[in-house]
């Protein structure tokens, strides 16, 4: 009932939730978008290669991470990273990996395919004419992605690299099937040791909606101020 | 347990004449420990009063604080001058795996040392007797085993609790619905917010629940126990017999030192973070004689 | 790698004493089948609806639809589970909160409701940009014919958007299929949420989690195959 509506048990319990618990979503969103967005366009660039193996790696890659649910993604990696890192260094035993690396892994790597799809429709945007050009300048293929055709199809992706950004925040709430403490996993610990449910869920989905109405809002007006001049 | 006994001071004393010094190769979590001056401990959002959150969300508990005692006689057995006791949160569902991938090196929580578990971890002694029974509404009027015919019940996944549920319900017929949920606070909250009828759970922590809750009076735990007393223990990586002679020894001593006695106090018979509610639960006898000769048995009989 | 494989562990009894582990991986499968599918069909009516109102000649409509989508988009699924579950019964009046919580399977009920309305704004946005893609022409051509604005949609600019936002409809109901692993937080017993109890009891992690991603990526080419051929079945002969 809103009767009994406790604002005091949000009130008393902000420094928590935001001091930790944003910090937390917010650090991971910024680390797990950047290291997405680079894999990403790796992936993308792989997969436009044309060089048989690796064009399908780059496929079967996204299209199976594409193909998961997030959570039985988040699942696997927080039991397998540390034995990747265990092969990766040559270690006997499995190497330390803390819960905040682990989901910055899982977060990268995941949303890295759908990165990969916005980069490889923003690569292939560019005119062939381009890329032509750079050759017939004597430039490397490395140089041509470099100078011609990466600034360009990352201007012309932005908005929609944002928006996918916006969704990898919403995603970072699932954690919480981990017990790692996020703004989502903050919340509920609130919530269930002070039987404060109604309050603290309500007051998590208007921050949620009030960052992210808000973010992509911008979004939409970037969108109009970066439209390209073809 | 006396030739185990034997066995045990045996290793204590190989411990104490300081059989590391003679440049023994280190192995396993020591060598670990040793290389990156750092140890570091699982523990548990809910599991009143042995290792849960307190009011400014930081760990606290009876096996949290054995645990730091754990960490201070690796600390002194390594001779290191300063080793950093790192933190990382596990659920019932995920502690076994990571206790195995070598995310974490101790679980200190509430986790019931069976011969199963064996097979992936190891345990340290036992720090802890308790049975499996289950929590309801006065109003429900459910008691017995068989009250929980076609109702809907809730554990938490990945607890020796659920297991025994199923088995139950299986055996017996009954026809519940079993729903798992990701830790105590979460399944005892299906029971306050009658999503489920009852919750099923180790005796103790229902006790810490129920006493925690806004209307305690509301809740009766089930007189029908549906397991033996099992014992607790806190958990290491399996076949790394050093580190865990290490924590057998340093656990034993603390068990048996009015130390071990004034823990429990502190924990189960005095008023405790974060709300200041005394959980009233005194030593049983079984578990005098537990502490009194620190045990790693996996068998309910063997308490 | 110290891990002791152990593949002949689905072949086992589970502990819950009804079948093997592999029964009951299948039994998860089944529920996720069956949220999505359900889910799915409050999805495509609601979001066809909202979608329809957003496209509309109509200030009031198309606040209610832009209103509709804002919300459902800006909160994460996670968040709109528990609202469902958790805070919904608890705001409603008292007998009719504890009728709907002592629901039977009331995850598996919840589930459906907050993946179908959660899905229906992401259907609404593609069945809006269906139909503002058509021509213009094709509505005026509707009104001269004499229809209503009803007739318009239900005879001429529905049926056309459909064909057009097949392929981003069906990656939306593979994005729902893939949703249905957020509820196992309320207690849904489907796939993501068997895999995990499979690798409790048996504590064949690697094993299980591997079912399950062959289960799904098994799932997705089913119903990649499936639009395929409804592609060619409802494409207009001689259309584009």
């Amino acid at each position: 009932m809103f009767a009994n509506f406790d604002v005091s048990v949000i009130a008393s319990s902000l420094p928590y939730l935001f001091g930790q618990g944003m910090v937390f979503t917010l650090t991971l969103t910024a680390l797990a978008a950047s290291g997405g967005i680079v894999f990403g366009t790796a992936l993308a660039m792989m997969r436009l290669s044309g060089i048989p193996g690796v064009t399908h790696a780059a496929k079967i890659y996204v299209e199976t991470m594409r193909s998961l649910p997030l959570v039985l993604v988040i699942f696997w990696f927080y039991f397998l990273v540390p034995y990747i890192g265990a092969w990766a260094t040559g270690s006997a035993t499995p190497i330390q990996v803390g819960a905040f690396a682990s989901a910055l892994v899982t977060f990268t790597l995941f949303e890295a395919a759908y990165f990969a799809e916005i980069m490889r429709a923003g690569i292939q945007s560019i005119p062939k004419g381009q890329t032509a050009a750079a050759s017939a300048l004597g430039m490397s293929y490395a140089q041509t992605m470099r100078l011609v055709v990466l600034p360009q199809a990352l201007r012309n992706m932005l908005p929609l690299l944002l928006t996918q950004t916006i969704v990898l925040f919403q995603d970072t709430s699932l954690v919480y099937v981990l017990s790692l403490t996020d703004f989502m996993g903050a919340a509920s610990k609130v919530a269930q040791r002070d039987g404060r449910l109604v309050e603290m869920y309500l007051f998590a989905a208007l921050v949620y909606f009030a960052v992210c109405f808000t973010a992509s809002w911008l979004v939409r007006r970037l969108q109009t101020r970066v439209a390209i001049i073809r | 347990m006396r030739l185990r006994d034997a066995f045990l001071l045996a290793a204590i004393a190989a411990l104490a004449s300081g059989a590391p010094a003679r440049g023994e190769e280190l192995t396993g979590t020591l060598k670990k420990v040793k290389e990156t001056g750092a140890i570091t401990i699982g523990t548990r959002d809910s599991s009143v009063p042995f290792s849960y959150l307190d009011g400014s969300q930081k760990p606290v508990g009876y096996a949290f604080d054995i645990c730091l005692k754990v960490a201070d006689a690796v600390k002194a057995h390594l001779k290191l001058d300063k080793m950093e006791v790192k933190l990382n949160p596990v659920t019932s569902a995920t502690r076994i795996p990571l206790i195995a991938n070598g995310t974490i090196d101790l679980e200190c929580g509430s986790t019931t040392n069976n011969a199963d578990r064996q097979r992936q971890a190891a345990f340290t002694n036992t720090h802890f007797l308790t049975a499996t029974r289950f929590v309801a509404k006065k109003d429900k009027g459910l008691d017995k085993t068989d009250d929980l015919k076609g109702r809907t019940v809730v554990s938490t996944s990945g607890t020796t609790n659920i297991r025994q549920i199923n088995e139950i319900n299986t055996a017996r017929s009954l026809g519940m619905k079993i729903l798992p949920a990701k830790d105590h606070a979460e399944a005892f909250l299906m029971v306050e917010t009658g999503r489920a009828d009852a919750f099923v759970m180790d005796d103790v922590l229902l006790a810490s629940l129920v006493a925690g809750s806004k209307t305690p009076d509301a809740y009766t735990i089930s007189s029908e126990a549906q397991s033996k007393p099992e014992p607790y223990g806190i958990m290491l990586r399996k076949d790394d017999a050093p580190f865990k002679a290490v924590v057998d020894a340093a656990t034993a001593a603390l068990y048996k030192s009015p130390e071990g006695k004034a823990l429990y106090e502190k924990w189960f018979t005095q008023a405790i973070p974060p709300r200041g509610i005394n959980l009233k639960l005194p030593m049983s006898e079984a578990m005098q004689k537990a502490l009194a000769n620190p045990s790693d048995s996996p068998d309910p009989a063997a308490y | 790698m110290n891990y002791n494989w152990n593949w002949g562990i689905f072949l086992e009894p589970s502990p819950e004493g009804v079948g093997t582990y592999a029964d009951m991986l299948l039994s998860g499968l089944s529920w996720t089948v069956a949220t999505a599918l359900c889910s799915w069909v409050i999805a495509f009516s609601l979001g066809s609806v909202i979608g329809v109102l957003r496209t509309l000649p109509s200030k009031a409509a198309n606040a209610v639809g832009t209103a509709y989508v804002e919300l459902f988009r800006n909160v994460p699924l996670l968040v709109q589970m528990f609202l469902w579950y958790f805070v919904l019964p608890e705001v409603l009046p008292t007998e009719i909160g504890t009728a709907v919580k002592q629901l039977p399977d009331a995850p598996f009920y919840t589930a459906v409701l907050c993946l179908g309305f959660f899905t229906a704004s992401r259907v609404a946005e593609q069945v809006r940009a269906g139909i503002q893609s058509l021509p213009r022409g094709q509505a005026m051509a509707g009104t001269a014919l004499g229809f209503t604005t009803a007739q318009t949609y239900r005879h001429v600019l529905l049926p056309n958007a459909y064909r057009i936002i097949l392929p981003p409809l069906t990656s939306e109901f593979l994005n729902n299929l893939k949703n249905t692993s957020v509820a196992l937080t309320i207690g849904l017993l489907e796939l993501t949420a068997r895999a995990r109890s499979m690798q409790e009891f048996s504590f064949q992690v690697f094993e299980a989690f591997t079912a399950a991603t062959i289960l799904y990526v098994l799932i997705n080419l089913v119903v990649i195959a499936g639009a395929t051929l409804l592609e060619r079945y409802v494409a207009v002969p001689g259309g584009r």
